[in-house]
């Protein structure tokens, strides 16, 4: 298990996508399931750029492990801002035309997607987001 | 990401190599805005993409939105990778984008 603790910024994105990638590296993680881990960093830690602090920010924490059975790699988003619960929103129609599309809601939708499973809790004042893909 | 740009006539191509995300999109966007006068096609190759998130998806709706409005020309968007087209297809935006496939 290693993590790492970083300022919740937009800028703190690409830091914490190297990290992990280096973690995927080492435990032979299929390059397609490295994109949708990558895709899915973004789309969570944006999140927590956007709520967890604003207007101002603070700490957030990435965990990464890997589980036996089935072999799966978990990361954990942890942060100490507001609850928030990405979960709690009603999935987006993606049946509607362009003219008809709202972009929100959309991330976490492909996290849902491309993830085997994502779990929300607010423990001890911290948000604490959960997602798992097995290798 | 890099964003390299060819032009053909009225028509441009914007070949993107890395990856479309947050911390990118914004480059994107204002390489398209600044593209777009001379433009009467525009061609995004994602030949060298990796992935794309949903800060990439709302840049290229609005693209698409702007060159509808303007009711001519297209915007198309090709060499889609496997896990780029996943991506498309669970938002529903195989349907709304002009995907070469």
């Amino acid at each position: 298990m290693k993590e790492l603790t970083v300022e919740a910024t937009i800028g703190s994105i690409p830091v914490i996508t190297e990290f992990v990638d280096e973690q995927l590296e080492q435990f032979g993680c299929p390059m397609k399931a490295q994109a949708q881990i990558d895709i899915a960093i973004d789309e969570l830690f944006s999140n927590i750029v956007h709520y967890a602090y604003h207007p101002g920010t603070g700490p957030a924490t990435v965990r990464v492990e890997v589980v036996e059975e089935p072999l799966s790699v978990v990361i954990t988003f942890i942060d100490q801002g507001v609850p928030y619960d990405p979960l709690a929103k009603a999935d987006p129609d993606v049946t509607l035309s362009a003219d008809e599309r709202d972009i929100g809601g959309l991330g976490i939708y492909i996290v849902k997607k491309n993830m085997n499973e994502i779990t929300y809790e607010y423990k001890d004042g911290r948000n604490i987001l959960r997602i798992r893909k097995e290798l | 990401m890099n964003i390299e740009k060819k032009e053909n006539g009225n028509e441009i191509t914007l070949m993107l190599m890395g990856r479309l995300d947050t911390t990118t999109a914004p480059q994107l966007e204002a390489e398209i805005n600044a593209s777009l006068d001379g433009a009467q096609q525009m061609i995004l190759d994602f030949q060298d993409l990796e992935y794309l998130s949903s800060a990439g998806l709302r840049v290229l709706l609005s693209a698409h939105k702007t060159f509808m409005k303007r009711g001519s020309g297209q915007l198309r968007i090709r060499n889609v990778n496997e896990t780029i087209h996943e991506v498309f297809e669970v938002t529903g935006f195989l349907d709304i984008l002009n995907i070469e496939e």
